[in-house]
């Protein structure tokens, strides 16, 4: 019985430890509050991305590019940039913590997240009310930016996407009519879809050329009745805006219900596990995304992908080369602002300008977004295919 | 709605049914025995689709040592958590080893996370299963893993059936499923029979995330949560703790989900509000289940 309680002692004060520690920095914030500023030795960078659960792959490959700029670029006004990274779980409630805990416990200056346009706006909200800038890499639903100034991106937004998608399946696909598919739970695809819905619309002068939109669940693995029904309206094209892994799984079932129409998507569709998971069956799925090697690109895009190909031995993608992007433009930032204050890097981030990224030229408009070009990608023989790139119209 | 998207409908919700139904069995047969619903059943069976991945991927070995192994590592894995969190709590009040059995879920699930990773990883599929093996029966789809989920079904429940009411073993379940400690009086080894149910009630949670992972080849470490949900709640709406009743209850559930969204496609974003639905109406009309009696004979 003694030892038992011994080891109950033991294992809770095993659970209290990281609790106490966690004590420590957030007892210097208050401190350093005061009247003086202490002299900072280091710069802290927050990663809030989500490293576990259905977006774990984007939020990894973005973690990637995130990296390799820190290892190239690991100083900024002479100090060194530390990064720390929280995992969201690709959950909202965990991204908003994470936000919270970059903030309260790691004394971060800015923050660069995050994968999935619902946990950016779940964690935007912690970043407003204390005021840190943060930089989206990849969320492209209009409301992460949307009435909070200090949410920032790299990547261009949703109506564009949706209107280069369905020009797309309009023009080069001469689809008189689409089905949408997308995930009720997920601000990304509902935003999406809604806005590939008003183009195809506006396109093709019909009301009804959009047949349907069916909808599921976050986690759901079955989308045979969804599917049933779209194979019995016959549409020209399935616009199906979601999660890689959820995508793949609903390709691989059309298929098996003998629906050939091809299918259309998001950035989001960009990760080895969407060809992984769909195998054969989603040759000629088409997405939009922000960046391929493929594409002829700048100086500074030729030396990140070299750096990145070194560093990991394989091509970088959209997500990496928008981390890379998220991160040298905070730095840019501190550095015009020549300050490490989150205000004044804030101020300094609203002005960017002409900013030269890997993913093309940044300038924030004021929104806070990038207006850039999208590049239309398909899967063919196993591997993204560069289609073409589309200017912003 | 025409009779051939109908019966389309039908075989989606058959296939998924008894995919419920293979689930619920090895809930219902632990719960029965110990009246314990072990949350870590929705997770055995994520680890059972890990281990075939790996075996399969990694080790490159034959289809049927893969899977042979992987029931076999899970019912040792059931073991170990009955005999690490659930036995030293035998004599606390349920709800104390209810609180254990949610812990080593999660310790499970973090356990996959930290091992495997958080990236969702393909499963292997044998050719026969692949998705160009749909065949067209009166302009009915059906992937051949659609034939192969109730079938498995059906002889688990067979064998099931029969180790509990015909062997020895199965006598000395039911005599503990009564009571712990007359059976224990009466000679009957109790910390054996418990860890043969878990045993058996694992390798049951493997074969079903086996044929999860065929059906929905896409596996992560935190693929058992919905599964673990849904079909804790086939066996509830079959009545806990009763066999043949989760069998119908995985069934139901799985035809009343691809039904609401063929019929109601408005409401098809509810589709799993609607199972819980049916889990508190269950439990406010008619606790027992459709199948369980209060003195139905448990197991």
């Amino acid at each position: 019985m003694r030892k038992t309680k011994l080891v109950a002692i033991v294992l809770l004060l095993t659970l209290l430890l990281p609790l106490v520690q966690g004590c420590g920095p957030k007892a210097q914030t208050e401190n350093g509050q005061g009247q003086e500023e202490p002299t900072p030795s280091e710069v802290h960078i927050g990663v809030y991305e989500p490293m576990t659960g259905a977006s774990a792959s984007g939020g990894q490959m973005t973690w990637e590019g995130i990296q390799l700029a820190n290892e190239m670029h690991p100083e900024v006004l002479g100090l060194p940039v530390r990064l720390h990274l929280e995992d969201n779980k690709t959950d909202k409630t965990e991204a908003a913590n994470a936000v919270t805990r970059l903030i309260d416990q790691k004394n971060v200056v800015a923050i660069i997240g995050s994968y999935g346009s619902s946990l950016s706006i779940a964690g935007g909200e912690v970043a407003k009310n204390k005021k840190i800038p943060v930089v989206g890499c990849s969320p492209t639903n209009p409301l992460v930016t949307q009435d909070n100034p200090y949410y920032f991106r790299v990547c261009f937004i949703d109506p564009f996407q949706g209107k280069v998608m369905a020009k797309y399946a309009y023009e080069s696909l001469n689809a008189k009519t689409a089905v949408i598919i997308r995930n009720v739970q997920d601000d990304y695809a509902v935003g999406l879809a809604n806005y590939f819905k008003e183009a195809f619309i506006q396109l093709t002068g019909n009301d009804k050329s959009v047949l349907a939109e069916l909808e599921y669940n976050t986690g759901d693995q079955d989308f045979t009745a969804q599917l049933t029904q779209t194979a019995s309206l016959a549409p020209d094209v399935v616009f199906a805006p979601g999660n890689y892994g959820d995508s793949a799984l609903m390709i691989r079932q059309a298929r098996t219900l003998k629906i050939t129409a091809p299918f259309l998507g998001g950035d989001t569709w960009e990760a080895p596990e969407f060809i992984e998971i769909g195998k054969e069956d989603v040759e000629g799925a088409t997405l939009s995304t922000h960046y391929s090697v493929q594409a002829t690109g700048t100086d500074a895009s030729r030396e990140f992908v070299e750096a990145y190909k070194a560093k990991y031995g394989k091509d970088p993608n959209a997500f990496a080369a928008l981390g890379y992007d998220a991160y040298l433009m905070i730095l840019d930032a501190i550095k015009r602002a020549n300050s490490i204050k989150p205000e004044d890097i804030r101020n300094a981030l609203a002005e960017t300008k002409d900013f030269k990224g890997v993913t093309g030229t940044i300038t924030m408009d004021e929104n806070r977004d990038a207006n850039k070009s999208a590049v239309i990608l398909q899967v063919k023989g196993g591997k993204f295919e560069y289609l073409t790139t589309v200017e912003p119209f | 709605m025409q009779l051939s998207m109908f019966f389309q409908h039908l075989a989606n919700a058959i296939s998924l049914g008894s995919l419920y139904s293979l689930v619920a069995i090895g809930y219902t047969m632990v719960y029965g025995i110990l009246r314990l619903i072990n949350f870590a059943h929705g997770d055995l069976l994520m680890l059972a689709a890990y281990i075939v991945y790996y075996a399969r991927g990694m080790f490159h070995l034959p289809w049927p040592i893969s899977i042979i192994l992987a029931i076999l590592l899970t019912a040792g894995t059931g073991i170990l958590v009955e005999r690490a969190a659930y036995r030293p709590l035998r004599d606390s009040p349920r709800t104390t080893i209810l609180i254990s059995a949610i812990g080593v879920s999660f310790l499970v699930e973090n356990l996959g996370l930290v091992l495997f990773g958080g990236r969702p990883q393909p499963f292997p599929l044998p050719a026969v299963f692949d998705s160009g093996s749909a065949r067209e029966i009166g302009g009915v789809r059906v992937e051949n893993i659609t034939f192969a989920i109730p079938v498995v079904t059906l002889v688990l429940l067979y064998v099931l059936l029969h180790i509990v009411h015909k062997t020895k073993t199965g006598m000395a379940m039911r005599a503990v499923a009564r009571d712990f400690d007359t059976a224990g009086l009466m000679g009957v080894d109790v910390n054996r029979i418990v860890a043969i149910t878990f045993a058996i009630g694992s390798a049951l949670a493997a074969v079903g995330g086996i044929m999860w992972g065929m059906k929905f080849p896409q596996i992560n470490p935190l693929m058992g949560m919905m599964p673990g949900m849904k079909c804790f709640i086939a066996a509830v709406f079959g009545g806990i703790g009763n066999i043949q009743g989760a069998v119908v209850g995985g069934f139901i559930l799985g035809v009343a989900e691809i039904m609401i969204v063929a019929f109601l496609p408005s409401i098809s974003g509810y589709r799993d509000a609607f199972a819980f639905v049916i889990l508190i109406g269950t439990l406010l009309i008619r606790p027992t289940g459709l199948i369980g009696e209060k003195v139905a004979e448990k197991v």
